[in-house]
């Protein structure tokens, strides 16, 4: 479903994508006179972990929108798990999970609820032997009974994880995942999706502006720059083509449009 | 857990589990909780000497006792149904929760029946109360109106959801800066819903407007009920085939402003 009915008649998403965990294509989105994100094609293989970097109204968190199926697209499609978004999101949404800071855990419910209620919004096996199973994974045990309002940010960070992986999503959707964080517990969130992506081969898609984590995590990224797709390649084949040693230097050059001049000392 | 499915997909899991986070938070807060009681005592305490004082002057009221408190509980039906289902609807805005909701596999049909079971809950926790007082206070015993009182309290409450579920809408599609409408719609109604005076009092082109509200019928019927001893069933019959239609179209205006939010890009923003 997108807002222009002329979208359902494009070609259909190449085969390649039924095996995709996220196949975008051609996609299109327009609030008022803005562009917000303009024709942008990809498509991720399961069990891969991708970046997606980008300033500030790049465009990141209106593509992840558009694969959750919470903004619809101008036009364009998006298919997640072989299946079109949104509307056949029912067959897909108990698959896959997500974590934003544009959304809250509910304050006033302690962890213990807030996994309950996910839980079983998700129809978890088992619930209890689950929610013991992240509080062990992601240290969780001292205040799992205490309200999710009375937490620090790094407690709060680790239990929206633990509810973005309370069902064992085979895809995950990260806005952000150690925004805000200190050091050792940004490594440790790290640590922890790195070892779930391998012991459940989950596909992975994270926003981010720490470029530290984006290199270190991720086999792919995906730069985006005023709706565009500005690169998209391995982390050490990008920082190659601009010369650089780091993505950070690398993520600086496309934001101060440097980009021409970095490519073409390469070539 | 096996997830038990009705028609069309729906899932009697996801809605209990929507009813479990709601108690949850009625648990959690004892001044909430004690302002569902609250308000409706202090209505009923307040028209119920109105009451006693007006029977004792007019010979009218002495004859229609029970009118007025009656007319005040049957109000907060309709008006606390509507608070009940659209005051769990705000939760999600106030904790930022919505988008957490539409991105799991709950169904808006799923939502909006958690929050019609929550009006009810919410609804007995103030109101029962409330009747006992008038019970003991004023000698009024709104349960020995029988099974009238049933055909009332399932209109009032139908119309009570309709309302929720359409401003629900428009909180959604606008954000918080709609939240006002949430307390105030049903206070638009009040005026022609003639629930302390009978429709003959407004003028009668207004009457046709009035006609058109569901509670119009039910405090009509009240009436004829407690002065008449008569209960009207075309009434209610017809305030129920009113109210389906009600809650079939603020069923399809919740959906297209949902669809609405998404297009415009309402549910990652959802603040003022």
């Amino acid at each position: 479903m997108t807002e222009n009915d002329d979208a359902s008649s494009r070609p259909t998403v190449a085969d390649r994508s039924l095996s995709a965990a996220i196949a975008v294509d051609h996609l299109v989105k327009v609030y008022k006179q803005t562009r917000a994100v303009d024709d942008i094609s990809f498509s991720l293989p399961r069990g891969s972990i991708t970046g997606l970097l980008g300033g500030n109204g790049a465009g990141k968190t209106t593509t992840i929108a558009m694969i959750m199926g919470l903004v619809l697209p101008t036009s364009g499609r998006v298919q997640v798990l072989g299946h079109r978004m949104p509307e056949e999101s029912a067959a897909v949404l108990g698959r896959m999970n997500f974590e934003s800071p544009y959304v809250d855990m509910p304050m006033r419910l302690t962890v213990r609820q807030n996994l309950t209620v996910f839980g079983r919004l998700y129809a978890v096996n088992n619930l209890a032997g689950r929610i013991a199973e992240l509080a062990d994974d992601l240290d969780l045990t001292d205040f799992i009974d205490r309200a999710n309002g009375k937490l620090s940010a790094g407690q709060k960070t680790r239990v929206a994880l633990a509810k973005a992986l309370i069902n064992q999503p085979e895809l995950l959707l990260l806005d952000e995942p150690t925004a805000s964080l200190d050091p050792d517990t940004a490594d440790w969130v790290r640590a922890h999706l790195e070892r779930y992506r391998r012991d459940n081969n989950a596909t992975i898609l994270l926003a981010s502006h720490n470029m530290l984590e984006v290199e270190r995590l991720c086999d792919r990224v995906i730069i985006m720059k005023r709706g565009r797709i500005e690169d998209d390649d391995t982390p050490e084949a990008i920082m190659a083509r601009y010369n650089r040693t780091t993505l950070e230097e690398v993520f600086l050059d496309v934001a101060r449009g440097r980009v021409n001049g970095a490519k073409e000392a390469t070539r | 857990m096996t997830d038990i499915s009705l028609h069309h997909g729906i899932s009697v899991h996801r809605i209990g589990a929507m009813i479990l986070r709601y108690w949850y938070l009625l648990l959690s807060s004892w001044p909430r909780l004690l302002e569902l009681l609250y308000w409706p005592a202090l209505q009923v305490i307040t028209w119920g000497f109105l009451q006693l004082y007006i029977a004792e002057n007019a010979s009218f009221f002495a004859r229609a006792g029970g009118t007025l408190i009656g007319a005040v509980i049957l109000w907060d039906i309709l008006f606390r149904g509507q608070l009940g289902f659209s005051i769990s609807f705000l939760e999600e805005m106030w904790a930022r929760n919505l988008g957490n909701l539409m991105m799991s596999p709950l169904k808006p049909i799923e939502f909006l029946l958690s929050l019609m079971v929550m009006s009810l809950i919410r609804l007995a926790i103030g109101v029962i109360p409330m009747t006992l007082l008038a019970l003991f206070l004023f000698h009024f015993n709104v349960y020995a109106l029988g099974l009238p009182l049933i055909a009332f309290f399932c209109n009032l409450i139908f119309t009570s959801w309709s309302v929720g579920i359409f401003v629900s809408g428009l909180v959604l599609r606008n954000g918080l800066g709609a939240e006002s409408i949430v307390w105030t719609l049903m206070f638009a109604i009040m005026p022609l819903a003639c629930i302390y005076y009978p429709v003959s009092v407004l003028p009668a082109w207004l009457q046709y407007v009035a006609w058109t509200l569901p509670p119009t019928y039910v405090f009509e019927g009240m009436r004829a009920l407690l002065i008449e001893n008569t209960f009207r069933a075309d009434l209610m019959l017809d305030a129920l085939a009113i109210n389906a239609a009600l809650l079939v179209a603020s069923f399809g205006a919740f959906l297209a402003l949902l669809r609405s939010a998404r297009k415009h890009g309402s549910l990652l923003s959802s603040g003022e």
